[in-house]
């Protein structure tokens, strides 16, 4: 009886919650626009014969008419790949030079990476509008140190997205990075070194390998959110960038087309679904291990 | 061998500069006496008295800090069942389903929930207001919360519970008297970790509130969306100070705790 | 002393506080208790012996009430105890991992399962007080689990479950955390504690010297079934089978057929072209039935000429020496290549050996001093 309540009350808050809202997602996905609220049709009042029968897959052939769709997903296919291999390359080292620094300093470090984590992800973003506008602080600097003579423009720039991404994301690239480094054994290095490895054949030929399932696990956490991201486009990107998640809050706040927003919802979500299962597989290998 | 090379501290200096200028700049133009955000006129704390003024900020600060306490709190409850049910939960009809909704919302883009749930408040006719935020954010911090107490729970002796059952306790006792104060430090930052995604959210937010109730983050955005504000700088300042102070306590009371276990561990060894 | 001799399992009219009756418990597939049946006495402190996964920790618990088997029945006091859960028993456990509660102080600990059953306060402090000094903890009642060593936390977990006076008391693996100076020390004072409180004691261990140690009784274990149930004595002097004559101690095991010669005397024909053993035998053996002699190391002579008086005497040569300072075994290569162990005690301080490798040396024994074995 006991484990019947404490399995029934979280589940059937899960299924409520969150299975069945996207059930209703997919089921509006394939409704019709209506000028009513809701705005779509049909609705459930309209009975369950024409309810099913009026569903039709037009919002998912209309994603592939304007090209403004899929131009979006692999705009934001490229950003969330680009920003996942520049965090990875601005991560590494970091996390290789905690793992190298004194047994004393590392948990300062930990909490070093990991306090952003805590700070407003809004306001981080925030902080580099100041930063990047035309009369912001990287601007100014740059013009002192003589670097440029007329101000850059980056922010409401595809650029800008890059580096908030970066930005925002690093503690997750960092930690697992970290984690795998700091059970490196530094035996094996010097037993490679022993076995007549340069420091940068040692480097590539054992350190990176057994750091692995951390760049993996990185990547996937910098990847997966990056993809649908809305925040940081929305506040450093310019109209020029394209990313899906913010085409679905216009679809849905500016357009209130319910109906395509659900449709892009339905199709970011297949798209995500292959990284997620693997990256849950390399979860369990690791676990594994 | 832990020497620190030239490399790690170049790696380790720019890393640190890169995740904490812009936190620092922010800070220091918060306290920029000009209007202009770029361009620096002397030390005040003017922006600082205009917020505090500023009563929509202040109503949306409230509203927020009611919503995280409300939800974290649930989240905390269902997540720590959710956690039981993972790792001492057997077998029972749909366990995959359950674990696949539990490791689904941390991956789940924010749009996609909130367009969800969203969707599901207006099909059942609920009025959107503080109450659907809090529904929404309970059950998407609920999954962090089972994820951080179940890994406490997956090394936790199971043999204390049946020690507590032996000595005559009933499962919730043992729960009550034995698991949940040894657990406790992964339940309470379970709490942290709902309580400041809370704070935090701003899409799922803005999905579900209704006119009726703004969070902090939604009037934040709402305000930035068209360019730097003076007074976001200073509400960013008291913001990021309060989680630095938070989390520098969290740390210091840690260690001090881990270091006087430490020490008293050693005076047990010598008196062996 | 004119004591009579602690042995209920000789009285058929004595009732066992515990019954195992063809208790099977399977995990899956996998079969942990193989048709048990076993019975254990009040005030006995009984030994479960055997390798890892025989079985033995599924038994205990069984009986602390954390498995159910999957058939039989198990009485505990003449009641079938199936039904009843853990937390209801007369049964108290003594975790292998110790299993204190790391935030409740020592007092704390011995007081638990006293406060589970609502007794007044002053009972209870009467009554931790008395367990604290029979565990000589009384100086640290108010330290927490990871302020006290490794002996004092065996002691506090001893002191807990044995606070609510169980009719019953397990004991997993009880000292298998101590270091050996240690546990030699404490096995003692769990007998002696025993004594004391007239608890019946249920331990589970996979040390042999520490079983025959403490135990009024053992059960040797292998592939959750019992292979023998006796006491230390009869298990090491006469044990049923192979297995349990190889787990416990050291033993030569000479395998071959055997042949009636009356009198409860038997001929081992263990070889061509050598003379028989004989041995003596309370079980019979058919004639040219397959068997084994085990017999103990120590309990074999060595020698330079063949003792006149051995009724079972074989010519061989010194393969290998072991010298353990108390004792020296030799490996003796008899004329068909088996290898017979032969122990003998070090009474002096030696400069020299009386034997060497490859020497020619004789082994004798008795026709008593090994068993006849048909398993």
């Amino acid at each position: 009886m006991q484990r019947f309540v404490l399995i029934a009350v979280p589940y059937t808050w899960l299924l409520a919650l969150f299975l069945i809202p996207f059930v209703i997602v997919f089921k509006i996905s394939l409704s019709d626009i209506a000028l009513s609220i809701p705005p779509y049709t049909p609705t459930l009042e309209d009975g369950f014969g024409p309810f099913f029968s009026a569903l039709d897959f037009e919002n998912f052939v209309f994603l592939t008419t304007d090209d403004l769709y899929w131009k979006a997903y692999v705009s934001s296919l490229r950003i969330a790949v680009t920003s996942t291999a520049i965090t990875l390359l601005v991560g590494y080292p970091i996390a290789y030079a905690m793992a190298r620094a004194p047994e004393e300093w590392r948990a300062t470090l930990m909490m070093l990476v990991i306090l952003p984590f805590w700070t407003s992800f809004l306001i981080r973003v925030y902080a580099w509008m100041g930063i990047l506008s035309q009369e912001g602080v990287l601007n100014q600097v740059l013009l002192w140190l003589g670097v440029i003579d007329a101000p850059l423009t980056i922010l409401n720039t595809t650029t800008a997205v890059y580096i908030g991404i970066v930005y925002t994301y690093l503690p997750f690239m960092v930690l697992p990075i970290y984690a795998a480094l700091d059970r490196l054994d530094g035996a094996l290095i010097e037993a490679a070194e022993d076995l007549g490895c340069s420091r940068v054949q040692a480097f590539w030929l054992v350190t990176i390998p057994l750091s692995k399932n951390g760049i993996i696990a990185g990547s996937f956490l910098v990847f997966i959110p990056a993809l649908g991201e809305f925040v940081i486009p929305s506040l450093l990107g310019g109209s020029g960038t394209l990313m899906i998640g913010k085409v679905l809050w216009e679809e849905f706040f500016n357009n209130r087309d319910w109906p395509v927003a659900s449709a892009v919802a339905v199709i970011l979500l297949l798209i995500l679904i292959i990284p997620i299962i693997l990256f849950q597989r390399n979860q369990q290998r690791q676990e594994e291990a | 061998m832990n020497r620190l090379s030239w490399f790690n501290v170049t790696a380790l200096t720019f890393g640190f500069a890169f995740l904490y200028l812009p936190m620092v700049i922010l800070v220091i133009y918060s306290f920029n006496a000009s209007k202009l955000v770029t361009v620096w006129a002397g030390f005040s704390t003017r922006w600082y008295g205009e917020l505090l003024r500023n009563d929509a900020f202040l109503d949306a600060a409230w509203v927020t800090i009611k919503v995280a306490v409300v939800s974290s709190t649930f989240a905390t409850v269902l997540g720590t069942m959710a956690a039981y049910v993972l790792v001492r939960g057997g077998r029972f009809l749909g366990r995959t389903l359950f674990s696949g909704m539990i490791y689904a919302p941390l991956v789940m883009p924010e749009v996609i929930t909130g367009l969800s749930l969203l969707l599901l408040f207006i099909g059942i006719g609920l009025d959107r207001g503080v109450m659907t935020i809090v529904l929404a954010h309970t059950t998407f911090s609920m999954c962090y919360v089972s994820v951080v107490v179940s890994s406490r729970l997956v090394t936790f002796d199971r043999s204390l519970e049946e020690a507590a059952l032996d000595l005559g306790c009933s499962s919730f006792d043992a729960f009550r008297l034995v698991t949940l104060p040894i657990i406790a430090p992964a339940v309470i930052s379970g709490w942290l970790l709902a309580f400041t995604l809370s704070l935090d959210d701003l899409v799922i937010a803005s999905f579900t509130a209704g006119p009726s109730a703004t969070t902090l983050p939604i009037k934040i955005f709402s305000a930035v969306r068209l360019g730097v504000s003076p007074e976001i700088n200073a509400l960013s300042t008291i913001m990021i100070g309060i989680v630095t102070i938070g989390v520098i306590t969290a740390a210091l009371v840690t260690k001090r705790n881990s270091l006087r276990q430490q020490q008293e561990e050693q005076a047990a060894a010598r008196v062996a | 002393m004119a004591e009579t001799i602690f042995a209920p399992w000789d009285d058929p009219t004595e009732k066992p506080l515990i019954r195992f009756r063809n208790v099977t418990k399977r995990f899956g597939a996998f079969t942990a208790i193989d048709d048990l049946t076993l019975d254990i006495f009040e005030r006995e402190f009984f030994a479960l012996l055997g390798p890892s996964g025989c079985g033995k920790t599924t038994m205990m618990r069984m009986l602390a009430g954390f498995e159910t088997p999957s058939e039989g029945t198990i009485e505990l006091a003449g009641q079938d105890i199936a039904a009843v859960p853990p937390n209801k028993r007369a049964v108290n456990m003594m975790f292998q991992s110790y299993a204190l509660f790391p935030h409740l102080s020592v007092y704390d600990n011995i007081a638990f399962g006293l406060r589970r059953d609502s007794l007044p306060r002053a009972d209870i402090d009467a009554r931790v007080g008395e367990m604290l000094k029979l565990t000589r903890l009384e100086k640290f009642a108010r330290r927490k689990p990871h302020q006290i060593s490794g002996g004092q936390r065996q002691r506090v977990a001893l002191a807990r479950s044995l606070a609510k006076a169980p009719k019953l008391l397990l004991l997993d693996e009880p000292l298998g955390a101590l270091d050996a100076k240690l546990r030699q020390a404490t096995q003692f004072e769990l007998m002696d504690i025993q004594e004391k409180t007239g608890t019946t004691f249920v331990i589970v261990t996979h040390d042999q010297e520490e079983a025959m140690t403490v135990a009024s009784r053992v059960a040797v274990m292998d592939e959750g079934r019992v292979m023998q149930v006796a006491t230390p004595e009869r298990i090491y002097e006469a044990p049923e089978s192979v297995y349990v004559a190889d787990f416990i101690g050291d033993v030569n095991i000479v395998p071959g057929t055997a042949r009636a010669v009356g009198d409860g005397l038997f001929q081992l024909n263990w070889a061509e072209d050598t003379v028989p053993f004989i041995a003596a035998s309370e079980g019979a053996f058919s004639e040219g039935q397959a068997c084994h002699l085990a017999i103990r190391p120590e309990k074999i002579a060595i020698s330079a000429e063949r003792p006149p008086e051995a009724e079972n005497a074989v010519h061989g040569k010194v393969l290998d020496i072991a010298y353990l300072g108390n004792l020296s075994t030799y490996h003796v290569e008899l004329p068909g290549g088996q290898v017979i162990k032969a122990q003998t005690a070090n009474t002096r301080r030696i400069s020299r050996r009386s034997f060497t490798w490859e020497d020619p040396v004789w082994v004798s024994w008795t026709k008593t001093a090994g068993v006849l074995l048909d398993q």
